[in-house]
């Protein structure tokens, strides 16, 4: 049961079906690749898991750790434990991080419980330390005038400090230089372990240099085509996408 | 001219004044004479009519002074509750709480300031002390707002407030902080402010007002006046937090003479109905005034805010930003006009409202207006009116902050552009806290 578990997703974006019967189980303490060219519904599956308004599921099923993820409102997803790195994080002039992490961390707790603050922020900068990020960050309006390489870190303190069950990464190498992705990477190598599965959704073979994945998957046309170990991304890279969708064609 | 609103407000207003008079039979002529004139231009002026230009939008029925009667003095204990609730920055250069207008509290100004000719006390001890400067002073700016009427009830029945006069070169950079409590059922306060800052002086003054009680109903009618002398560098602060049942008026003149330098930030929380009137008056070239004001309104509660910004002289600035939180069936409306007259050349004027709609019930009306007589100037004005960004609320949602936490914390995001103005720490984390209690209650 310690899985996120989708079953035959079917997704439509302003009526345009985008997955199609997309089926994947990601178990606990695993690292999950999903590749594919651009346009193939990456990005689509990430926002529908999330339950983003603009994506329609119109069959199928998610279930984490055996609970319907589909019946829940967004946050209720995000308390149940799903986490999703944004590619293109929103940026809130005027919301502190601080605060912003205190909301979703109170949010977290029981109706008659007040977050302890102090304990709060020791965490909060441990964290902070611990992924190179400078304490300063904290008092700065989430995201506002961020550069890529410092959203995609904000991202990734905010994984570290909502603890989720599930984390899916959007692209979320996209847009970084080098020393950014490195640091990026540092930190989820440093927050994965046996109490979390990542779903790592990327264009590009780069990133998995980096973060090691146990399972890669390539996608097509809206769902899985092909499945194999950390050795399939080189591969991947080594031929480009085109000899997939050749054997996609070749099957069909 | 006949109308349908009786001109006589409230038979316990009548007994309140006719208190007031023998209340003030000792003080100088001059006061007792202003008081009786302002009485009479009460009673003489007609009650507003939804026709009038001023008081376009406005709700006028919700202008309803039955019941409102004198406030009685409260116990010890009570005063004692109030002064702890009475919330101050740990560094002040004067205090003044009251009560009922009835002085509870007062911390004097250092005797160093003092001997430098800095005035802070209460308005009654003002009258006996301090009589010319207040003759010369009180209400002797314009009201051009539409709430003539309003403002001579003031006039009329106000005995206290805060007298701060600041003398020419004098700097002080803490702040002095005047807390206005109404308690009981109906009491009716006339808190006053006034505040005179001579050439270079420089100060900072905070204003609170407050009802006691979340449940009374209570009028308040408060004046503050404003004199920002050249070179000097002016900020006033305030915050009301009525009862939801109240009726409040805030009515401000503002003068800013060459070089001047003032800042306003007003938070508005309380009131069924609160009507702002605020009036800047450039006298002087190269003076630079900002207006800045937040507002909450929620449940069924009104905020009519009127603003003037005239601009006799030129190389001047006024900068105007109001900006208004609206849920459930609150209702704003916001009615501006940057007034440049013909010498006033190279004028900046700018008056920007916005308005945050987080409820499809809630209405935000803008009346944004520019009267220019000068040629060589820029100005600009503009409203808007808009709902929450979608993306933004699925970001806070997506990490698991319910959607009525999230609206609260965008509300927040929306008014830090102008919280974070604020030089004082302390005042600004107050003033922060007053906007979430607001939330807490309701």
């Amino acid at each position: 049961m310690s899985t996120l578990e989708i079953k035959n997703l079917n997704v439509t974006v302003a009526e345009t079906e985008i997955l199609r019967d997309f089926s994947l189980t990601l178990p606990k303490g695993e690292v999950h690749a999903i590749m594919g060219p651009n346009g193939t519904g990456k990005s689509t599956l990430a926002k529908a898991l999330a339950g983003h308004p603009d994506y329609e599921v119109t069959s199928g099923e998610v279930l984490l750790d055996g609970e319907n993820v589909l019946e829940m409102e967004v946050d209720e997803r995000a308390r149940a434990g799903l986490f999703m790195a944004f590619q293109y994080p929103s940026e809130i002039p005027g919301v502190s991080i601080a605060n912003f992490l205190r909301a979703a961390r109170q949010a977290r707790l029981g109706e008659d419980e007040e977050l302890e603050v102090t304990k709060f922020y020791k965490e909060m900068y441990e964290k902070m330390d611990a992924l190179k990020i400078d304490r300063k960050f904290t008092s700065r309006s989430v995201n506002d005038g961020f550069s890529g390489g410092e959203k995609k870190r904000n991202e990734i303190l905010q994984m570290a400090m909502l603890e989720p069950k599930y984390a899916i990464m959007d692209e979320t190498d996209s847009g970084l230089d080098i020393d950014a992705l490195r640091i990026v990477s540092e930190g989820v190598n440093k927050l994965k372990g046996p109490h979390m599965g990542v779903l790592l959704i990327t264009h590009y073979q780069r990133i998995l240099n980096y973060i090691t994945p146990d399972q890669v998957h390539v996608m097509f046309d809206g769902r899985i085509v092909k499945s194999g170990g950390k050795e399939l991304a080189l591969e991947l890279e080594e031929k480009g996408y085109d000899w997939i969708k050749d054997e996609v064609a070749q099957t069909a | 001219m006949s109308s349908l609103v009786p001109e006589s407000l409230s038979p316990s207003l009548e007994s309140f004044w006719q208190k007031t008079q023998s209340d003030t039979s000792a003080a100088p002529a001059w006061w007792q004479k202003r008081k009786a004139a302002e009485w009479e231009k009460f009673q003489s002026l007609p009650m507003p009519r939804r026709t009038d230009e001023d008081w376009r939008f406005a709700r006028i029925n919700s202008l309803n002074f039955d019941g409102y009667t004198e406030p009685q003095p409260i116990d010890e204990e009570g005063k004692r509750l109030l002064e702890e609730r009475s919330l101050l920055p740990t560094e002040v250069a004067g205090v003044l709480i009251f009560i009922n207008d009835r002085l509870v509290s007062f911390q004097a100004v250092d005797p160093k300031l003092a001997e430098k000719g800095v005035v802070w006390k209460p308005l009654s001890q003002a009258v006996e002390e301090d009589s010319d400067l207040l003759e010369k002073h009180f209400m002797s700016q314009p009201i051009e707002l539409g709430s003539e009427k309003f403002s001579a009830l003031h006039g009329a029945l106000c005995k206290e407030g805060s007298l701060l006069h600041v003398p020419k070169g004098v700097e002080i950079d803490k702040p002095f902080v005047a807390y206005h409590w109404a308690s009981g059922e109906n009491a009716s306060i006339f808190p006053h402010t006034l505040l005179i800052a001579d050439e270079m002086a420089k100060v900072t003054l905070v204003d609170y007002f407050a009802s006691a009680d979340p449940n009374s109903r209570n009028l308040a009618i408060g004046v503050n006046d404003l004199y920002a002398g050249k070179g000097a560098k002016v900020t006033y602060l305030s915050a009301q937090n009525w009862s939801l049942n109240s009726l409040a008026f805030h009515l401000n003149s503002t003068q800013a003479f060459r070089d001047a330098f003032i800042t306003s930030l007003n938070l508005h929380l309380g009131g069924s109905l609160a009507r702002t009137e605020s009036h800047s008056q450039i006298l002087g070239e190269n003076a630079h005034t900002e207006m800045l004001s937040l507002t909450v309104a929620n449940g069924e509660q009104q905020f009519d805010q009127r603003t003037l910004q005239t601009h006799y002289k030129g190389h001047s600035v006024s900068d105007l930003l109001y900006k208004n939180a609206l849920f459930d069936n609150g209702r704003t409306i916001f009615s501006g006009l940057i007034r440049v007259l013909e010498d006033a050349q190279k004028t900046d004027a700018y008056q920007t409202n916005r308005n945050l709609l987080l409820d499809p019930t809630a209405e935000a009306n803008a009346l944004p207006g520019l009267e220019i007589l000068a040629n060589d100037v820029k100005c600009s004005h503009g409203a808007t009116t808009g709902q929450i960004d979608e993306e933004q609320l699925y970001y806070l949602l997506a990490r698991g902050i319910p959607r009525k936490e999230a609206y609260k914390l965008l509300t927040y995001g929306f008014f830090e552009e102008v919280l974070e103005k604020l030089e004082n720490s302390e005042i600004q984390e107050h003033f922060r806290d007053l906007i979430k209690s607001k939330f807490q209650t309701s």
